[in-house]
């Protein structure tokens, strides 16, 4: 009976875990299935293992190919992380380690703007993009993800680099060592893990978006999400390409996930747990 | 919006006259910040004037050129339409619903995960996942993969128990929506919980339990009080992603069957019945709704901040 007690909340935990698992594992199968097996009821859990849903994803045999999309969301994601780094590191910097006066206030000003939805300048954007010719184009959207992001990567930047002892650079400095080499020497050893977890984070987020890219994409800079939407009426028996396209186009994120996982509660609850 | 509040304030920081040198100083402080700040006004703020301006207007794209100025107008008919009003209560049901089911969930796997057992950091990635699914592939998943009446998971698992074999989204379509979301939104509950549980005073606990306290009043006097404040993040947190959801709705159930939110209703109003004018005036709603929300958010925030500024 103590050993069932002791052992309980332990068991417990695997079954949450296999249950909040299951529908992953399940669309991994699923992928990995015929679309005849993909579509029986009761489900075939056996049924022989092919890579067809995989080839017709990836239009092997004609049909509309994924590649394009791939590629926008890489550089709309690659881009507008590595902007937002280079605008977030310096104003981190200005808020942490050589505070501005009222900076509690300025860093509540780039958190104010995060929860301004973004419906509520969506219409203006499509607009203005509508008249100056860059409807359809990728660094609109680069551009977009960059400011969606900025306010997050500063607050959780900003949080990382108050780790740094404000002691250590003083004595540095004391030590006649100059800005830059402190930067890389002190600074940058202690605070990479969380700078790194902050880009993955809006890796993620950038590769994640939908509403900005389905407004203001088309043909040519359509990115994975807005590629997903396509499969949103059925077509027939399709099931096993269904899944086969939304597990690699969710392979970035959840590998980007877990390589973050350490830092990933901090990140997201901007720096205000640890 | 709450720039408006707090911009000032910073935007004219009053200096010392203490010669020009001071002066220097204080703009090369403030110097690595202005790029974001610039940066962030300019993409964020000034489309949202643009749509303040607009939602004054009749103007439907169609017709450019009966464009004219209506005041209130727009207003008066998001908020009498009985379309768009559903959506602004659909939007408060949405919001709720999912933060409060996720919360309670991912208190509860919080708590489990809080105890060492074999193979706890496994599941806690097994658990970690849902969140870690692109939100179009998790909801195109829930929609035909799970919820098929067919063929979907849910109605093949039942078959097995000689089950009814219901059609999920159309006989619970707003359900439907909110369970897709609640298994994405649990793991972030449970991730800034666990760091709540994982930051107790364990001597104090180990206190309470030599004098005597039962595992229940350790919970209820000692881990719910301390746990308040990152159940409230949690839920603001949530609160602000989840009242902007657009992809759940839109790939879900598309809107139909009384499951559109604002930000849907935005998008369709303008994107495709091209009513600019309305579109923005739901818009500027959907704004107010969340500053509401935003108050108490960075309330929590600077509550959680102040407290680790004073300890460091």
């Amino acid at each position: 009976m103590n050993a069932v007690r002791r052992n309980a909340p332990g068991l417990l935990a695997w079954f949450a875990g296999i249950v909040f698992f299951l529908p992953i594992a399940w669309m991994a199968l699923t992928s990995f299935h015929s679309e005849s097996d993909a579509a029986t009821n009761p489900p075939s859990f056996a049924a022989a293992l092919t890579l067809d849903g995989y080839r017709e994803f990836f239009g092997v045999d004609g049909g509309a190919s994924p590649w394009p999309a791939l590629i926008n969301s890489t550089v709309a994601s690659l881009v507008s992380t590595l902007l937002v780094l280079l605008l977030a590191l310096p104003a981190a910097y200005a808020l942490s380690i050589r505070p501005v006066r009222k900076w509690t206030d300025v860093l509540f000003f780039f958190l104010s703007t995060k929860m301004l939805p973004v419906v509520a300048g969506l219409l203006p954007i499509y607009l203005f993009a509508k008249n100056a010719g860059l409807l359809d184009n990728i660094w609109l959207l680069v551009v977009l993800h960059t400011s969606m992001n900025l306010p997050i990567a500063v607050w959780m930047m900003r949080s990382f680099l108050a780790e740094v002892p404000v002691a250590v650079i003083e004595a540095a400095q004391l030590d006649g060592a100059r800005l830059p080499t402190v930067l890389r020497r002190v600074v940058a050893p202690i605070a990479a893990p969380g700078i790194a977890a902050t880009a993955l984070i809006c890796f993620i987020f950038s590769w994640n978006e939908l509403l900005f890219a389905r407004v203001l994409t088309g043909v040519v800079a359509e990115t994975a999400p807005v590629f997903l939407t396509g499969f949103i009426t059925s077509q027939g028996l399709f099931l096993a390409k269904v899944c086969a396209a939304s597990l690699v186009i969710s392979l970035p994120v959840l590998a980007a996930g877990f390589a973050a996982q350490d830092k990933l509660v901090q990140g997201l609850s901007l720096g205000a747990v640890k | 919006m709450t720039a408006t509040t707090t911009a000032p304030r910073t935007a004219t920081p009053v200096r010392a006259r203490s010669g020009s040198g001071e002066r220097l100083r204080a703009w090369a402080t403030r110097a690595p910040l202005l790029p974001a700040l610039v940066f962030l006004i300019i993409v964020t703020q000034l489309p949202f004037v643009a749509t303040l301006v607009i939602s004054f207007f009749d103007w439907n794209s169609l017709y450019p050129d009966a464009r004219s100025f209506a005041g209130l107008a727009n207003y008066g008919e998001v908020l009498t339409d009985p379309d768009l009003r559903r959506s602004v209560w659909t939007t408060v049901l949405l919001t709720v619903a999912v933060v409060l089911a996720s919360l309670v969930l991912g208190l509860l796997l919080a708590l489990l995960l809080d105890r060492r057992f074999p193979g706890r950091g496994l599941v806690r990635t097994l658990l970690i996942a849902p969140f870690l699914v692109v939100p179009v592939a998790a909801a195109l998943l829930w929609k035909h993969v799970l919820y098929n009446p067919e063929y979907g998971l849910f109605n093949g698992l039942l078959h097995y128990v000689g089950g009814p074999q219901p059609d999920w989204i159309s006989a619970t379509p707003l359900l439907a929506v909110e369970a897709s979301l609640v298994w994405q939104w649990t793991p972030f509950m449970m991730l800034i919980l666990l760091a709540g549980l994982q930051s107790r005073d364990h001597q104090q606990i180990e206190a309470a339990r030599v004098d005597g306290a039962s595992d229940w009043q350790i919970f209820r006097h000692l881990t719910l009080p301390h746990l308040r404040r990152y159940l409230e993040l949690g839920a603001l947190l949530g609160s602000i992603y989840i009242v902007q959801n657009f992809d759940a709705v839109f790939t879900i159930t598309s809107g139909g069957l009384g499951t559109a939110n604002l930000p849907y209703t935005v998008y369709q109003t303008f994107y495709q019945a091209h009513e600019n004018g309305l579109a923005s005036a739901a818009g500027v709603l959907v704004v107010i709704g969340s500053i509401i929300i935003a108050t108490f958010a960075l309330r929590v925030v600077s509550s959680l901040f102040r407290e680790e500024a004073g300890r460091s």
